[in-house]
């Protein structure tokens, strides 16, 4: 499983250009990921792939398409210095796994790497980088598989004005 | 206690005090979708076990980023999100009314105090009618239409303190340009802005939606200009609401507190490929254009075409060989400008017209640039391939920038028109 590493502030017209967000199947929208910025992640992304980036990663429009192209790659995980605000959400939401890392800078293109989310690191070619943990109130959500098995099992929240 | 504006939005939504840091399951008072990211919303609401959405009365849809119908998959999108509108009693603006952020605040649908969310990352520009207001994801949006609540950290803020005054052809959107440029394009991440200050409250709202609009550019979560007296007559004449005060406390907790002058400031340009590479107009002045675009949830407001058409004045035409294509922000809008003659002014100019929607900013409908060429646009993102072509460029400016660049053909300071 190998690292495609980007560089920082890469936006969600990049994971998947606007002219591509009638397609909502994850496979669809794989064909089209990174295209006209990085063509080749289309075609030789694997299962068990990751994506690594700087700061600022799914930064732009809200669209949940660019989470769904990376799983529809193979993409179980993105490690970056940081995120926006809005993709990390859609990624928690979605199933795909967004970590902060803040040796990301260490990670380089073509990396061997593998995630051992339980213990909290990464190993990139025998080295552990460690990763910071989802936030508390999110973890739920990942441990569902995402917002939507999350919520099935769910007949009313209670608001904050209720509870 | 003392608190931030967006801290006593959800305060008083909660009916508690809440501070900065803590995650709160709160009520929404208003949802926006639309036709990109909204049938994702819905199978999600599906999948999820939905069948009757919160409240109809809270759901606000339209159609703007690909109106009329660009395409087959887009034609069934519409056609998607009409039948979910009849099924579920939701008023559907449809695509007749414009872009989704200048319809919204038009047709009263934001008001301060209010959490409001929609499937768009503009969503923050409900902040200038002093609304809590984000952009989230389509999954989160399933959510909300299931339950009319979601999870949110309360951010913390920055307060943004604008004085001075504005020269000659410079205004809202060279502001926030210069705090893009400022802040960076993650400086404010997971954060609210605050704006106040005498610059912001002699900014008309037409001026105080760009900013707001654009607080999601410096990574913001939300970007609310503190209510006065022109925010409560905007919303007073569009909803039945009595007036109250919201501002925050002086001795807030503010994250950073920041002020800008903007006396002096020159027209500003934001250059390939980030929104936060921004420059004095001067310093790309004379890079040719292939196509200035006026309009977006951004610029396309009537003051916006008229700052357009202050600058073309009585030229004849347009530059040759640019193309300029300007959009109405929403059929009210283009309507005033119709009645103004600014249309009129546009088309003679060589102008092409477009009716209110997202156009080339949508990066897909139409208005898409090949590879190499140059737009100068008043919309919000110059990502690479965000208008066409990855191997285009796309500059940012003001809508009076855009038509002095437009006139010769070349970014051109305004001032010198």
């Amino acid at each position: 499983m190998r690292v495609w590493k980007f560089g920082d502030d890469i936006d969600t017209d990049a994971i998947i250009p606007g002219r591509f967000l009638t397609i909502y199947d994850p496979a669809e929208l794989a064909k089209h990921a990174f295209e006209g910025t990085r063509d080749e992640f289309a075609r030789e992304a694997r299962e068990g792939d990751v994506v690594a980036a700087g700061t600022n990663f799914g930064c732009g429009s809200s669209r949940e398409h660019a989470p769904l192209a990376l799983l529809g790659a193979g993409v179980k995980a993105v490690v970056a210095k940081s995120f926006a605000r809005i993709f990390y959400r859609n990624a928690v939401n979605t199933g795909l796994l967004p970590l902060v890392c803040p040796e990301a800078d260490a990670i380089r293109d073509g990396d061997t790497v593998s995630v051992d989310i339980a213990a909290g690191y990464i190993e990139v070619d025998g080295r552990r980088l460690a990763v910071e943990p989802v936030p508390w109130f999110m973890k739920e959500i990942v441990d569902a598989g995402g917002l939507v098995a999350y919520a099935k099992n769910l007949d009313e929240v209670k608001t904050c004005s209720t509870e | 206690m003392s608190a931030t504006i967006a801290e006593k939005i959800f305060s008083q939504r909660c009916g508690r005090s809440v501070r900065a840091g803590e995650v709160v399951m709160a009520p929404v008072d208003a949802a926006m979708i639309h036709d990109i990211t909204g049938p994702l919303a819905v199978r999600v609401f599906r999948e999820m076990g939905g069948e009757r959405v919160f409240d109809p009365g809270r759901i606000i849809m339209l159609f703007d980023h690909q109106v009329p119908a660009d395409s087959i998959p887009a034609a069934e999108n519409h056609v998607f999100m009409r039948q979910f509108a009849e099924e579920q009693g939701i008023h559907n603006y449809d695509l007749l009314e414009g872009v989704c952020h200048q319809v919204v605040m038009e047709k009263g649908r934001a008001a301060p105090g209010e959490i409001i969310v929609g499937t768009d990352s503009h969503t923050c520009t409900y902040g200038a009618a002093g609304a809590f207001a984000t952009g989230i994801g389509s999954t989160d949006m399933g959510f909300v239409l299931k339950f009319g609540a979601l999870y949110f950290r309360v951010p913390e803020s920055i307060l943004v303190e604008v004085e001075g005054e504005f020269g000659k052809r410079v205004g809202a959107k060279d502001l926030i340009l210069s705090l893009a440029g400022d802040i960076g394009a993650d400086g404010a991440t997971y954060m609210a802005l605050e704006f106040t200050g005498r610059a912001m409250r002699e900014m008309s709202m037409a001026g105080r939606m760009t900013c707001a609009n654009m607080a999601i550019e410096m990574g913001a979560k939300a970007g609310i200009v503190r209510p006065d007296a022109a925010t409560w007559d905007y919303v007073t004449a569009r909803r039945d609401i009595e007036p109250f005060d919201l501002a925050g406390d002086e001795d807030a907790a503010y994250a950073e507190r920041r002020r800008y002058d903007v006396t002096g400031l020159a027209p500003q340009v934001a250059v390939p490929h980030n929104v936060d590479n921004v420059v004095d107009v001067g310093d790309v002045a004379g890079t040719k254009v292939d196509q200035v675009f006026i309009g977006s949830c951004t610029n396309g407001r009537y003051e916006d075409l008229v700052e357009a058409a202050e600058v073309l004045g009585n030229a004849d035409r347009f530059a040759d060989g640019v193309r300029v294509i300007v959009i109405p922000a929403s059929r009210t809008e283009y309507l005033k400008a119709l009645r103004g003659g600014l249309i009129e002014r546009f088309v003679e100019a060589g102008a092409l017209v477009e009716a209110p929607c997202c156009g080339p900013c949508m990066g897909g409908a139409f208005g898409l640039l090949a590879p190499g060429e140059v737009s100068l646009s008043t919309s919000n993102r110059n990502f690479r391939g965000r208008q066409g072509s990855a191997q285009a460029s796309v500059y940012l400016s003001s809508p009076a920038t855009a038509a002095a660049s437009a006139l010769y053909g070349e970014i051109t300071d305004p001032r010198e028109v």
